[in-house]
């Protein structure tokens, strides 16, 4: 982790979300897929709290031209001020942060799905994999059109591409769990990572979970700190051996767990037992390789 | 006090006074600056000793330990409020067994970098006893802190501080236990908490921590649902500081002898200074840790800054100096003015 006073190089619309790409070397180099940085509000302010964007791209270019990009919804005061951001003001940035999203070792065909900006993440895992020689497929899911998270680029990297949206506007019609069965078949997908709202995680996690297909998922969680010590950003995360669970810290441990090791019904469900009657099955945990600079 | 230090020239024949020392003596506890991490907010400074120099942090109050596991409440665990923060994370940790094994060794690899108070929760009175029996040897560890008021418990009758007597047995229990300095945590949601504050220090309290997060609670108006999880959680951040430099400036005129480690809200160097003047002897950082994790040494240095330009030798100059004789006041409690 870095803390930087960055300099804003550009603040622009992506369809109906923003885009903000940073100055950060150091960060941008260290950066991994599914990591996040943690922006910071300035003084005199109702809100205090730093605001965790998943990193959407990360350039490379070796000493000070570094760029870290993330992309966010106007949805509070926090990402309110953020769109209000101006070219050359610079903004307080702790990152990289968190767990990224690993590389299979064996397996070749990797499935990537996104749902609405939540896909930011998927953009930078997909160059990453492709590097490594692997085979990419995207489903992208939103509700409109226009929420539908860089379609263009999408086609750009991946091998196959599918969009869906609940209103037809784009794609098919639907979400994206209707076209994943689909999609796992035609691909011969090995490996399944996801990106987006929590309960799109699930489905997804539990689809792949059932087909015994390892599952990457980057999840979100309210956190006051994203360093680790204010535990708010609690998943219930059961053990490997199936035995037992704990709560484990999305910014650290997290943000990208192994789906089938969610234990769903209680993070997002109204769970009310502590330990499950005849615990879990044990995990899948495929060997894997390290995201990284190439 | 100010100016009757040493006049030293800087060799150009201007006079300027002395540089401060930020160096604090709590009646034999004592830290390299009086600014400390407060609980839950820093956990032992593993994670963030990647951020800061923790050789330059006051003091580290570790994340509260109890004796056993405790996996604490469901999410949304946190909201955030108009400055400030509402939390019931619920004492998530893995029980004294596990800190001792895996904390242990981090904390005494923290002897001469910052010195560490253990914070202690419990359920009952016997669990505060087990708890410290088993923290009390640990190399590192100058004081203990009895996290007696924390609200994210299952019962309102576990907030120990909120009933002067269930305080007593408490800090009782454990001063009994240990020559380690304990300092009583305490909770500004009583009536008086003079009354609780004089409870503590009769049962052997060597200080006081005030004060813990208030019992708070936000509703998502559109849902209408509770935004915690646990519906009910603790305010902290700026929001607090006001009930809190009351707290401190009520118990420190109560009991001028004892240490106050002031606490609730403190994000700048002006807001340690303003605990400092109530009567805090030091003073603990908590909520600002989270987005300016230097918070501690920022505001350290600030205070560093403001003894000097005061021509202060040391925060103990500050300590109560609020000057309120000329100020009309209202007797705080019936009988008590």
């Amino acid at each position: 982790m870095i803390r930087a006073r960055c300099e804003v190089l550009s603040v622009r619309r992506a369809g109906l979300y923003s885009s903000l790409t940073l100055v950060a070397p150091e960060i941008a180099d260290a950066a991994k897929p599914g990591q996040f940085v943690q922006v910071g509000v300035p003084d005199g302010r109702e809100i205090l709290l730093r605001r965790p964007f998943s990193i959407h791209q990360a350039s490379r270019r070796g000493g000070w031209a570094g760029t870290v990009e993330v992309v966010f919804d106007v949805v509070g005061p926090g990402t309110a001020w953020l769109a209000e951001v101006r070219q050359h003001e610079f903004v307080d940035v702790i990152g990289p942060v968190g767990r990224p999203f690993v590389l299979p070792k064996e397996q070749q065909s990797c499935l990537l799905v996104g749902g609405g900006y939540g896909a930011a993440p998927l953009y930078f895992l997909a160059e990453e994999l492709r590097a490594h020689g692997k085979n990419v497929a995207m489903i992208i899911g939103a509700r409109t059109a226009e929420r539908v998270f860089k379609p263009i680029e999408g086609k750009r990297l991946a091998d196959t591409m599918w969009i869906t949206t609940e209103d037809g506007s784009m794609g098919e019609r639907g979400r994206v769990t209707d076209l994943l069965p689909d999609v796992v078949r035609k691909t011969g997908a090995q490996v399944v990572y996801a990106c987006g709202p929590n309960a799109m995680l699930r489905a997804v996690a539990e689809d792949a979970l059932a087909r015994r297909v390892p599952c990457q998922v980057a999840v979100e969680e309210l956190m006051a700190c994203g360093l680790g010590v204010c535990w708010t950003c609690a998943v219930p995360l059961i053990a490997s051996d199936g035995q037992g669970w704990w709560n484990v810290r999305a910014c650290v441990e997290g943000p990208v767990f192994n789906g089938a090791r969610v234990w769903w019904d209680r993070w997002l469900g109204d769970a009310e037992e502590i330990t499950p009657a005849e615990g879990f099955e044990p995990m899948l945990e495929p060997e894997t390789v390290e995201a990284g600079p190439r | 006090m100010p100016g009757d230090g040493a006049v030293l020239t800087d060799g150009r024949g201007i006079v300027s006074p002395p540089e401060p020392s930020l160096e604090v003596d709590l009646n034999g506890v004592r830290f390299a600056t009086p600014v400390l991490a407060a609980s839950g907010c820093f956990n032992t400074g593993r994670e963030m000793a990647e951020l800061v120099d923790l050789s330059r942090v006051g003091g580290i109050v570790t994340k509260s330990v109890t004796l056993n596991p405790r996996k604490g409440m469901p999410v949304p665990r946190m909201a955030e409020t108009s400055s400030g923060m509402l939390n019931a994370i619920g004492l998530q940790n893995v029980g004294v067994t596990e800190f001792r094994a895996k904390e242990a060794p981090w904390i005494e690899g923290l002897l001469g970098v910052t010195p560490v108070i253990v914070s202690i929760a419990g359920r009952s009175v016997e669990e505060y006893a087990q708890v410290t029996i088993r923290v009390r040897d640990l190399p590192g560890v100058v004081a203990i802190e009895a996290n007696i008021s924390c609200p994210n418990v299952e019962r309102r009758n576990q907030v120990f501080a909120c009933h002067p007597d269930q305080a007593m047995e408490v800090v009782g229990a454990m001063s009994r236990l240990t020559v380690v300095p304990v300092f009583a945590k305490l909770t500004a949601d009583v009536t008086n908490i003079v009354e609780v504050a004089e409870a503590c220090v009769r049962a052997g309290a060597h200080g006081l921590s005030l004060i813990n997060t208030l019992l708070g609670m936000a509703i998502d108006v559109e849902t209408f649902r509770p935004k915690l999880g646990a519906v009910t959680g603790g305010l902290s951040g700026p929001a607090i500081k006001p009930v809190a430099v009351r707290c401190v400036h009520q118990v420190a005129q109560a009991l001028p002898d004892v240490p106050i480690l002031g606490i609730g809200g403190i994000r700048t160097a002006k807001d340690a200074v303003e605990f400092l003047l109530a009567g805090a002897w030091a003073v603990q950082v908590g909520t600002a840790n989270f987005f300016d994790p230097q918070a501690t040494v920022r505001i350290a240095d600030g205070v560093r800054d403001f003894l000097a330009r005061k021509g202060l030798r040391g925060p103990a100059d500050l300590r109560g100096r609020v000057k309120v004789e000329d100020r009309v006041r209202e007797p705080a409690y019936p009988g008590s003015g």
